[in-house]
């Protein structure tokens, strides 16, 4: 018999000796980095990172001219480069949601729940007192913002999907414009048009407009979509049975697209939960419980975890710790919601 | 533009013959249609109302000098004593520096990662990733600066220490005062994580929209996974990743809380290029520090400050939708 010829097949499963070859070189530095802080004055684990980061970017470049033919190195280098940036990212985000719910669950006291800040000072033992009030403000606010933002945004939505007029194109670019307003603008205008002018002083109310601006374009652009799905042949039935245009799309286009237009305004949600800089301007904060968007000022989360930091005091710098956590959380809840429901229309592009 | 990906079938509407409730009906969507469009055109009119006495009294000096002094709340043209001075030039060059490092940081790792995820990883691990990278888009701002400033900055102080005492010869990691904290650096690094789930989550998707055909041809011309990626994916997807590079650029300009805690804001020197000096400038930080105690003449310079801000983020986004919109395009054609 004669030799036979290897041939590549780059869609099949790697060899775990190829596999081995490209995670090598994310290894090696990991050993010669230890290695030079032991031998080097490179100091603990920053001078371990720093000098990580310097062996693997040579190593990066160098491994693949070793151990490959030319036709293959850069294979094995866009493999390494890949490994490098999903680990980079992975390591910060972790880094980032270890660092923040770590201390937010050491200072955790389930009495910071149920109690607002009203008889908080600065720097206040965490034992009295609590962020009840940040909690059911951001609820409030969020809310409001929900109800504003939501109609407008499944109405643009079926502008295009329904009208499908001249101006759908500009629409979209408006939207996508819109979506781009950064979220200190959205409430320095509402400060401008509302609050300047005496319309309306600082309430709860004012802080969900300056919300709902942030949130409409999010709630359009994946209402659109799911929208977009229900297919036509729906609609000519209902117009055949002698429906209108209105009551089509009312009993048959939306009902159909109900999980989506869900998914929609939770993404929307999840998109305003955690804005700060529009709450500074508008909602403005307060430190006791206000359910009423319509008088007085009221606190919300992001607030309430700016503020505790520009305090600065150990108890604190611990409220926006615990703050922080609550909030990921809430953030992280209506995100899985929003991708459970999603899932079984595909709403998510 | 947009019209063009969209099949003929779909441009037609479905109706019957109009009667009087569909009129109505339409006139409601339409309103619905253009409330976006009617809300952009509020923001800068009212923007532009309030910051009228600022950008009378000083014009174009307005965007181009270098300070920003409230003196007694007046201007020098109404007979003030001690008169208010405003210029941004500083706050918006800043602006653009903090996000330029993001950008240099962020692009290329999030492209490699989107690589990662459409042509590397399998499918379970890179369904995985995905779902991290959309979850770390909804982390809200403010646990950044949170992070940045607690976490994060006594790190960065000691690769920032690093990289001038090895590399001072580079001008921009020269500094003048070996201080490293608060430095557009920082800032940089903070925004960078910010924006590269933004940006990996839009290349993967336009990458995922490569013509399977090309991808298959490729392969079977003998073509490794990385001449594969570099001939086709990459040549195909380029527009949509400067379009979902633009779009973090305008989320990087646009963020406050963030930046605000990371960066020290000098009013009136131009930090051109040394980034790791502590010392810079943002305009969303500005308003942010200042509206608190401002008089109601400063106010109107802090709304202009949000009209400048408002027009460079919404230019970055006019420019990502229409290299987007052109890339979607020249796909439909192409099949």
């Amino acid at each position: 018999m004669s030799a036979v010829v290897a041939i590549e097949k780059p869609w099949r499963k790697q060899s775990p000796q190829r596999v081995l070859s490209a995670i090598a070189p994310v290894l090696t530095p990991i050993v010669a980095a230890s290695i030079l802080v032991k031998t080097t004055g490179l100091d603990g684990r920053l001078g371990f990172v720093f000098s990580w980061a310097v062996v693997s970017l040579i190593t990066l470049i160098i491994w693949p001219i070793v151990t490959r033919k030319p036709a293959s190195r850069g294979d094995l280098f866009m493999q390494t480069s890949v490994i490098f940036a999903g680990g980079i990212f992975l390591g910060a985000i972790t880094w980032l949601l270890q660092s923040v719910l770590v201390p937010g669950f050491r200072a955790f006291r389930f009495s910071l729940l149920v109690h607002d800040a009203a008889t908080v000072g600065v720097d206040t033992p965490l034992n009295q007192g609590g962020l009840l009030h940040a909690i059911l403000g951001s609820l409030v606010i969020v809310g409001v913002a929900t109800l504003i933002s939501v109609p407008f945004g499944i109405l643009a939505a079926l502008y295009i999907t329904e009208v499908r007029g001249k101006l759908v194109p500009y629409t979209r670019f408006f939207i996508q414009a819109m979506s781009g307003v950064p979220s200190i603008v959205a409430g320095l205008f509402i400060y401008a048009a509302l609050i300047v002018s005496k319309v309306l002083p600082f309430t709860g109310f004012t802080g969900s407009l300056a919300l709902a601006i942030l949130m409409l374009p999010t709630v359009a652009r994946t209402a659109e979509e799911v929208i977009r799905l229900v297919p036509d042949e729906l609609r000519y039935a209902a117009l055949a049975l002698g429906g209108t245009q209105m009551r089509t799309v009312l009993q048959v286009v939306l009902p159909s697209a109900r999980n989506g237009l869900i998914t929609a305004t939770i993404l929307g949600i999840a998109r305003v939960a955690g804005e700060t800089a529009p709450l500074l301007l508008t909602a403005f904060g307060s430190n006791t419980t206000n359910l009423n968007p319509f008088s007085g000022t009221m606190a919300t989360l992001p607030w309430y975890i700016f503020t505790q930091m520009t305090l600065g005091t150990e108890n604190d710098v611990a409220r926006a710790w615990v703050a922080a956590m609550v909030l990921m959380f809430i953030v992280a809840l209506f995100f899985v919601l929003a991708r459970t429901l999603g899932k079984s229309k595909s709403a998510r592009r | 533009m947009a019209t063009e990906t969209l099949t003929q079938a779909d441009q037609i509407e479905i109706v019957t013959k109009r009667r009087l409730s569909d009129k109505i009906f339409r006139g409601i969507l339409i309103f619905g249609g253009t409330t976006s469009f009617f809300v952009l055109l509020a923001i800068f009119l009212y923007l532009v109302q309030r910051s009228m006495p600022v950008l009378r009294e000083f014009g174009l000096g307005f965007a181009t000098n270098s300070v920003w002094y409230s003196g007694d709340g007046y201007p020098a043209s109404q007979g003030s004593a001690d008169p208010a001075n405003f210029g941004l030039f500083p706050m918006a060059y800043g602006t653009l520096l903090v996000a330029l490092i993001a950008m240099v940081i962020a692009v290329p790792i999030s492209v490699m990662l989107a690589l990662g995820i459409s042509y590397y990883m399998p499918k379970r691990l890179s369904g995985a990733v995905t779902f991290v990278v959309d979850l770390a888009a909804s982390i809200p701002s403010v646990l950044f600066g949170l992070w940045g400033l607690f976490i994060l900055v006594p790190h960065a102080r000691y690769w920032a220490q690093l990289l001038n005492r090895y590399l001072d010869w580079i001008p921009i990691f020269d500094v003048s005062f070996p201080s490293f904290d608060q430095s557009p650096f920082v800032a940089g690094l903070v925004l960078a994580l910010m924006i590269t789930p933004i940006v990996t989550s839009i290349s993967r998707e336009i990458f995922s929209q490569t013509p399977l055909e090309l991808i298959q041809g490729a392969y079977a011309l003998g073509a490794t996974r990385a001449a594969m990626i570099r001939n086709i994916v990459l040549p195909f997807g380029r527009g949509g990743v400067v379009g979902g590079a633009m779009l973090g650029l305008g989320r990087a300009m646009g963020e406050t809380v963030a930046v605000f805690f990371v960066l020290q804001l000098f009013y009136d020197q131009t930090n051109w290029f040394r980034i790791l000096e502590s010392q810079g400038g943002n305009v969303a930080s500005l308003i942010v520090a200042r509206y608190g105690e401002a008089t109601e003449f400063e106010l109107a310079g802090l709304f202009g400050a949000g009209l400048i801000l408002f027009i460079l983020t919404l230019a970055a986004n006019f420019i990502a939708s229409a290299i987007i919109t052109r890339t979607t395009t020249k796909k439909k054609v192409k099949k």
